[in-house]
């Protein structure tokens, strides 16, 4: 029998196998931040260990840096604290680090892939559950804890039982305007949270080979959202596109070698998969969250459901709570609901094609009054490309707040918050309760859905604007 | 890392589904760079209102939470463990754990007991009905038990055979595997040369 995409690169990477045990598997890259490493460094320093591979370690700074004078040192002491800790870390343990700062600094799943550094058949870890992005490039890669950061620095390897298999196929093609946000988000609440626990997925079918490495990345990165162990991609010729010329891409006699490797890692015809799911894109719409967890989601011209309808006694105690923390009426028409906050950005939309296609509806538009536009680039790559390409003016100019890079109001750690009872529309990947500041209330969306909402100050889609009279009033590049 | 044979204490019923690492632990209160200190921050957003279980005084001195399906979904941070471990918990019960949570609790010494639903339950009525109540996990034989008599609760749990090992032993993770050592070094020289690196 054949094997399945994520068994081939897992196989490929078992250092050691014993009955009765998890296997040994070798980590090609590990990613770190600020946040869930010093802990593990301490770890080391405590028990005279050195970092066993720092050629194979990337560090930067992300989740708790400041959006806004990240030229200045940070306000926050405790955030200073954690920062500052980091480049001692670095510093002392050799491993190469991209400070807020560097050109190169930005979140960690957005850096990997610009460099190159993330490529087909690796195995990727990171002291973050949204390392599951990287399975866009047919890499088995996910998040640890700060216990296994330090094993990983100290071994290069990691203890691992092999996780089941699953695939998600997805037939047809998505319509005008839906993206692969919003085929991710029907995707987990068609499944729930815990749907795809114990599990490395596989996401294939003709849909999903139609999307580019950004729409890829964001239905991987939210793997985890539906409780998959992780999320990939077979690599093609889009993937190969993407990595070829980045700086720490293979060149010359090596990439023909690696080209040639990397064109092996799909799944046999006649592998099996422990589960399949199949969805139909072509039925799919542009889709948001109603509740506190990500599979609490329903289209965007539906309406906000009645727990009452819940078969599941715990679903529905859980809709139930969820509408109160939300301040949301069963029955309200998703369009209906009123938005604070539009945060365009995050590890799930925060790279150069989100910010463009928010930017292609946001020109010649203005935000809302009682509304406000944060956009926060991926990376202060994404940053400068964007302000290459006048996308800022864009922004600018319509009434939003452009940033600087980070995971910002994704997780409310530095001080992009929400204040209590203030309600997003966020690109982000998680809407629990709190999540972007205490008491603040999220709803997911796909980058359209933001911009629009944006615009109209209610969740909205595109096709809700009225047509702009004239285009192309304000380029931007002048 | 402590051993971990049997615990008994005060049982916390949870009765929650899909409690997430946000919520056991926001975002704000990662900053520290120690792993102490961290029960500040534990169910912070329901530490307000005294109608949350741990505010109640016969289950502030808990240390077997019982929690519905779902438990410690969401982000990878080891900090809702040892927000868990710094306020005093030594296990926690779920029918259903998301995985880097689970892993975590291995990792550091807190056990994660997986049983049926039907068993959470069955717990939730007996901690509400007699506030105060213990739950003892116990590893060496699987089982959670809890009450008296002919009601008397007991039941098995699942965690897989390696973690109980560990657990039992009080076991570093990093030093079994720098036993082999060998076998890491063998593998890496059998990578091929065009696997990228950060350092050149």
């Amino acid at each position: 029998m054949g094997k399945t995409l994520s068994e081939k690169v897992w196989d490929e990477h078992v250092v050691r196998s014993a009955e009765g045990e998890p296997d040994l598997l070798f980590i090609d890259l590990h990613l770190i931040h600020e946040v869930t490493s010093p802990q593990a460094f301490d770890g080391l320093r405590l028990a005279g260990r050195s970092v066993r591979r720092p050629d194979l370690t990337l560090a930067t700074e992300d989740h708790n840096v400041p959006t806004v004078d990240w030229d200045k040192p940070i306000a926050d002491p405790v955030s200073r604290t954690q920062v500052e800790t980091l480049r001692k870390n670095t510093e002392e343990f050799g491993v190469r680090s991209h400070p807020l700062g560097d050109v190169e600094q930005g979140i960690v799943h957005i850096i990997g892939p610009q460099l190159g550094l993330t490529q087909p058949g690796m195995t990727i870890v990171c002291g973050d559950s949204h390392t599951s992005t990287h399975g866009a490039f047919g890499a088995i890669a996910f998040g640890i804890g700060t216990s296994e950061v330090e094993h990983v620095l100290a071994t290069q390897t990691l203890m691992q039982a092999r996780p089941k298999t699953m695939a998600v196929t997805v037939t047809g093609d998505l319509p005008d305007g839906v993206t692969a946000k919003d085929l991710v988000l029907t995707l987990i609440t068609q499944t729930g949270t815990g749907g795809g626990q114990g599990y490395i997925v596989e996401y294939r079918g003709p849909a999903i080979e139609a999307l580019s490495m950004e729409g890829r990345m964001t239905v991987c990165n939210m793997s985890i959202e539906w409780g998959a162990k992780a999320g990939l991609i077979a690599p093609d010729k889009t993937t190969f596109d993407y990595i070829e010329g980045r700086p720490e891409a293979p060149k010359g006699a090596d990439w023909d070698a690696a080209v040639e490797h990397w064109k092996s890692l799909v799944t046999d015809d006649d592998a099996r998969f422990d589960k399949e799911i199949v969805l139909d894109a072509s039925t799919m719409t542009p889709f948001v969250t109603w509740g506190t967890n990500p599979g609490q989601g329903v289209q965007l011209g539906g309406t906000v459901p009645d727990p009452a309808q819940f078969e599941d006694a715990d679903e529905r105690v859980g809709a139930e709570k969820a509408l109160e923390y939300m301040a949301l009426e069963a029955g309200t028409p998703m369009r209906e609901v009123k938005v604070d906050t539009v945060f365009v950005g995050s590890c799930t939309n925060g790279r150069i094609e989100d910010l463009r296609l928010a930017a292609e509806i946001i020109k010649g538009r203005t935000v809302d009054k009682d509304t406000r536009l944060l956009v926060v680039p991926g990376s202060v790559r994404v940053r400068m490309q964007a302000e290459d390409e006048g996308l800022d003016i864009i922004f600018k100019e319509a009434g939003a707040e452009w940033r600087g890079a980070g995971c910002s109001m994704c997780l409310g750690m530095n001080p992009d918050q929400l204040t209590p009872g203030e309600r997003s529309a966020s690109t982000s990947n998680r809407n629990f309760e709190g999540r972007q500041g205490k008491g603040g209330r999220t709803h997911l969306v796909s980058v359209p859905v933001a911009a629009a909402t944006a615009v109209r100050g209610t969740l909205s889609s595109p096709a809700d604007l009225p047509e702009l009279v004239s285009t192309g009033a304000t380029d931007g590049r002048a | 890392m402590e051993k971990f044979s049997t615990h008994t204490g005060v049982g916390v019923p949870l009765r929650r589904s899909n409690v997430d690492t946000d919520q056991i632990i926001p975002a704000v209160y990662l900053k520290r760079v120690t792993r102490t200190g961290f029960e500040d921050g534990l169910f912070a957003a329901w530490r307000g209102d005294p109608s949350f279980v741990l505010n109640k005084p016969e289950y502030a001195a808990g240390s077997v939470l019982v929690a519905g399906p779902d438990f410690g979904t969401g982000s990878s941070r080891e900090h809702a463990v040892w927000a868990l471990q710094n306020y005093g918990f030594r296990a926690v019960i779920s029918p259903r754990f998301a995985d880097i949570f689970r892993g975590n609790s291995g990792k550091s010494g807190l056990v994660a007991a997986q049983v049926d639903e039907k068993v959470v339950q069955r717990l939730w009525d007996h901690l509400e009905e007699f506030p105060g109540a213990t739950v003892t996990v116990d590893l060496e034989t699987r089982t959670v038990k809890a009450g008296e008599g002919p009601d008397a609760i007991e039941d098995s749990f699942d965690i897989d055979d390696y973690t109980r090992w560990r657990l039992l032993e009080g076991l570093d993770d990093v030093g079994i595997t720098l036993s082999h050592e060998e076998d890491i070094e063998a593998f890496e020289k059998t990578r091929p040369t065009w696997k990228p690196v950060t350092i050149h």
